[in-house]
Formats: structure tokens, sequence, C-alpha cells
């Protein structure tokens, strides 16, 4: 498998606009207008910024950009799936058409496509479903139809289902689907037919659940991380997992789609806290 | 015009922050966007130990009213690494000659930052990084304990001016010193740096500080390495208080920063005596913040 093609970002933040907003239960879609930028690479992400009233928030926050996977990128607008959890994504949540946005990216390295005789797996926990969305035209074009499981916590979240095609759901409070965890269908799929590659994105417990199943099942996993990061392009070292057999990797640079192969174990603490 | 900094002549008056933009990764991340727009006079590199390092645990960032803290620990491949792998991409970088009065596109000096806990081991980094010519200047990051005493090196004029004699004679490239500004009396700093020899001075440096769990009730840092700096915005008015007190003091070029996020912040640290300012963290939330500072001097 070759890592997906990079797509190289302008150097740069880039002021964009928002082409519009939308709900998706507990969940924004944010569309940003992006005639000219390159195209992305599914799992990339990009550095997002209101370009007005970014500050004086909760804790006169935000300061930093937020990094948001690339959840669709077609006609000209790259597609963002945003939940209010803090003074970042509230203001991002309160864009409207029109307002100004920075943009830097996109950033990176995303999904490799399956090898071949292998059926890809998508599995997604709540908002990190976003990059399974671009991955799921991707390997659709390719003439491929992957399985698709996603898991929620609760009624509200399971709108979000609607950003992918065809998903089995699983819930933790059970108003939609299997009421469990999303480990609990992907063992069964596994088990059904192990001759797969599983793509997970989601909340660091489930992918913690996803990179121990898959190393058990000997399936390879290919995991798209989220982390607090300050700058996206590999600066900072601020964004770092450990690395099976030592050392650290970079999120934003050797990610944020990491080999499950790489990793010893996801901590709890992974993820962007603000 | 081009400007000029321990003999060195400089497109502009604007460079980065030590570990605040990395080249490499940068190339990685923006392809050939990078090559010919390259925002700084100067190219500081993040700061190399004679041993390698990984750095801190994780979490390594919190992010504050105004800026954030970074508790990273200087990873760094060690200065055997640095030389062999390093080195070689960090030169012949091309400035963006759109950032200087005559529009010429000028090559980007390269200092090199390092650390060392001992003044053996800070000889041997600034002999071997004398020998390179591809190194134009060296700055020494102070901010480092002492392994006798645990006080910072730079925290004490006595111990700086010590440290700094001990090692000026080695090499004829410029030597720059990062002052700390966790320090009772920088401006004593910064003149026990310029006796014993040092040809510019640099600060400031993070603010040591600190952050706690969410929702930790038991006081627990959230930070890997419990303390981290305080950067961004949040510093500026200390930068400046600091930057116009040392260049009161001293007669050696001061680089300015801390909190830099545009030209008007940059042109305060040069009124207040700065000969060049440097910009860090800005450069996270904007790749080419330096390019609009440069610009904005122009």
């Amino acid at each position: 498998m070759s890592p997906g093609p990079p797509a190289s970002a302008p150097f740069g933040r880039r002021l964009l606009e928002v082409a519009g907003i939308e709900e998706l239960g507990a969940y924004r879609i944010l569309r940003v207008a992006d005639p000219s930028g390159p195209e992305p690479a599914a799992g990339q992400f990009a550095m997002l910024a209101a370009a007005e009233r970014w500050g004086g928030g909760e804790g006169e926050r935000p300061f930093l950009g937020r990094a948001f996977s690339i959840a669709r990128f077609s006609a000209g607008e790259a597609h963002y799936l945003l939940e209010d959890v803090g003074p970042g994504t509230r203001r991002l949540c309160e864009l409207s058409a029109g307002e100004g946005i920075w943009v830097t990216g996109p950033l990176g390295r995303g999904f490799s496509s399956p090898e071949p005789g292998r059926r890809a797996i998508l599995a997604g926990g709540g908002v990190g479903i976003a990059p399974l969305a671009i991955l799921q035209d991707q390997l659709e074009r390719e003439g491929t139809e992957p399985t698709v499981l996603l898991g929620f916590r609760d009624r509200p979240r399971v709108a979000g289902a609607g950003l992918l095609r065809g998903a089995r759901l699983a819930t933790d409070d059970g108003s939609a689907g299997h009421h469990g965890r999303i480990t609990e269908l992907l063992e069964a799929e596994l088990e059904r037919d192990p001759v797969a590659v599983v793509y997970a994105c989601g909340p660091a417990g489930m992918l913690e659940g996803v990179r121990e199943l898959c190393e058990r099942s000997d399936v390879p996993a290919q995991l798209a991380l989220e982390a607090g990061m300050a700058c996206g392009f590999g600066a900072c070292y601020g964004c770092v997992v450990p690395r099976r057999g030592g050392g650290y990797l970079r999120v934003c640079l050797d990610g944020p789609v990491i080999d499950g192969a790489e990793l010893d174990h996801i901590e709890a603490h992974a993820g962007a806290p603000w | 015009m081009s400007v000029q900094f321990c003999g060195l002549e400089l497109a502009h008056a604007v460079i980065n922050g030590s570990g605040t933009f990395d080249v490499i990764a940068a190339r990685r991340a923006f392809g050939d966007g990078l090559s010919g727009r390259f925002p700084f006079a100067a190219f500081v590199s993040k700061t190399i130990t004679l041993q390698p390092r990984q750095g801190n645990p994780p979490p390594r960032l919190w992010e504050t009213p105004a800026g954030m803290i970074n508790s990273i620990g200087l990873p760094n491949k060690g200065l055997a690494g640095y030389l062999r792998e390093d080195l070689p991409e960090l030169t012949g970088m091309v400035g963006d000659p759109t950032l200087t009065a005559d529009g010429q596109a000028r090559p980007v000096p390269l200092i090199t930052n390092i650390m060392g806990s001992s003044a053996t081991e800070l000889a041997e980094l600034i002999e071997a990084c004398d020998a390179r010519s591809e190194i134009s200047a060296i700055e020494l990051n102070v901010s480092c304990p002492n392994v006798a005493t645990g006080l910072d090196i730079g925290a004490d004029p006595r111990q700086l001016e010590a440290v700094v004699r001990a090692v000026r004679g080695l090499t004829g490239k410029p030597l720059i010193v990062k002052l700390t500004p966790n320090a009772a009396d920088v401006p004593a700093c910064a003149l026990a740096a310029e006796e014993a020899g040092a040809d510019a001075v640099s600060l400031i440096n993070t603010l040591r500080a600190m952050a706690l769990a969410p929702g930790a009730v038991d006081g627990r840092p959230w930070l890997g390495g419990r303390t981290g700096g305080l950067s961004g915005p949040a510093i500026r008015p200390v930068a400046l208080a600091q930057v116009a007190a040392v260049a009161r003091r001293v007669a050696i070029p001061v680089v300015g920063m801390g909190g830099v996020q545009s030209a008007a912040d940059a042109r305060q640290l040069l009124d207040v005596g700065a000969t060049l300012v440097a910009v860090g963290t800005e450069s996270f939330r904007d790749p080419a913040a330096g390019a609009s500072v440069a610009r904005g001097l122009l």
C-alpha cells in the first residue's frame, strides 16, 4: 500500500469564505468555498480559525487554530464536521455564509487504498466520522463499496450518520442500531471475514479498542488520530503520540493517519482538550 | 535596505524564534510553496543538544488567554544527527525577495541554537558548529539547569558570565546568548553575557507557566513535563519591558521577541532598541506570519 498522495498546502494561511453551515443533529457541517485550493487526499486535515472574533470566548480563548479532518471536497467546497465542545468549536459553529475563515491546509498524510483482495471497513465514532466520508467517496470512485460502521453516544448525535451512506450503527444509549460499542460490531465483521483493512477515526478510547482488536485479529488498521495542535505543520512538536519501539510520532506530519502497527497504545488524553 | 547583524548582512529584520519553525517539516507540508518564499531573513534552528533527546511525554500543549504553554522538552537528533542529517537540508534556502526594499533574493543564513548542561558539553557543541561553514552564527540557549546546582545557568549573571567566557574563544562565529526571562535581573544577565564576549543577546524566551488537568481536583498538572513555557501575545508587554531594559544596558545588538503578531508589534521592539525581531508563536497560527511582519516593516 502506498500512502495516499499528500497534497501540498499553499504556504501560509488563506482567507476563505464560508459557503454555508447546516445542522446535522448535534453537529454542524461547515462548508468553506475553496475554488482554487488543492484537492485533499482522504484523511488530510486543515487548521481553521474564524477571521473575526477568534478570541474573547470562554477563558478569553480561542487563540490557536483548530485541526479538522476534511469531511468532503467537491464542487470547490471543503466540508468540515463540527461539534460544539469548547470556545474554538463554538465560534466556528456560529459562522454563517459570507463570513471569513482562515484555512491552512490540506495538511498531513491521509489514508492508503486497500491492497487488492482486502475489503475496506470504515469504523467511526462521534465527530470522528468526518474523514471516513471523503474516504467512502474515494473508495466508491475506485469501484469498491466499503462496510461502514458508525458509533454515537445518543440520539441527537445519531443524525451524524447521514454524512455517510449505508452505515450500520451502534449507540451508547441504545437509541439506534446496536446497543453497545462499535468495536463489538467490528469484531463480528472481522470474524465473518478477516481479509480486510480497517479505517478508523473517533475518540481515543474507541481508537484504542479498534487498534487492539485489529492487532489481535492480525488485520491492518489505519487510524486517523486527533490531537491538540498548535501549528499543524510539524513546527511545534506538540501533538506527539508514542511510537511503538520508542520515540514519538507527530500526528500532524507523520499522521493524522497512522498505521496501527506503529502504535503500542493510544493514550486517553490524546485528542484536543480545548 | 539590508540589515547588518554581527557582521551578517540580512535581507530584513525579521527572523524566527528557535523551535517555532521547522524548515524540514515545512517542506513536507508545503512542498515547493516554500522555495524562494522563505519568510525569515535568517533561520534559527531548534535547540540542538549533544545527545539525542526524545522530548517530554505528552500532553505538551495548553491554550491560554491570548497564548499557549508548551512543554516540548527540546526533542532533537543530537549533535551528530543534526550535522549529518539536518544540516544539508538547512542550507541553500533563499529568502522571499518581496520582503526586501531592493527586491533582491538573498540566501538565508543559518543560526544554530545549542544547549549544554556543562561547559564541556557546550565546548563540544560549539567546536562542532564552528567547523561547519554552513552555520553562520551560534545561539546559546541558557534556559537549562546546571547539572550541579539545578539552577538555570542563564538566571544567574555570574554563572552565565563564566559559561560564556569558557566557550567564547572556541569560535570566531557570532555568538548570541538567548536570555531567560525567568531571572530576577535580566539586564544584569545581558550585561554579564556582553562582558563575557557575547556578540548579541536575544530575548525573551518563554515564561515558566503551568496548567492543571481539566476537571482535576487534586492539583494534577496537565503537561507531561509538569510546567512549560508561556508564549504568544499574552507575554508581549513583558517582552517589551525586558527588551527595552536590556537594550539600555548593553551595547551589543539585541534580538527582540515575545508575542509579535504584526509589524506594529515588531516596530515597538525595534523602537526600544532591538536590531532584529523574531516571530515565534504567531508562525503556529500562520506559517507565513514572518512574511506579513517583514512586509509591514518595509
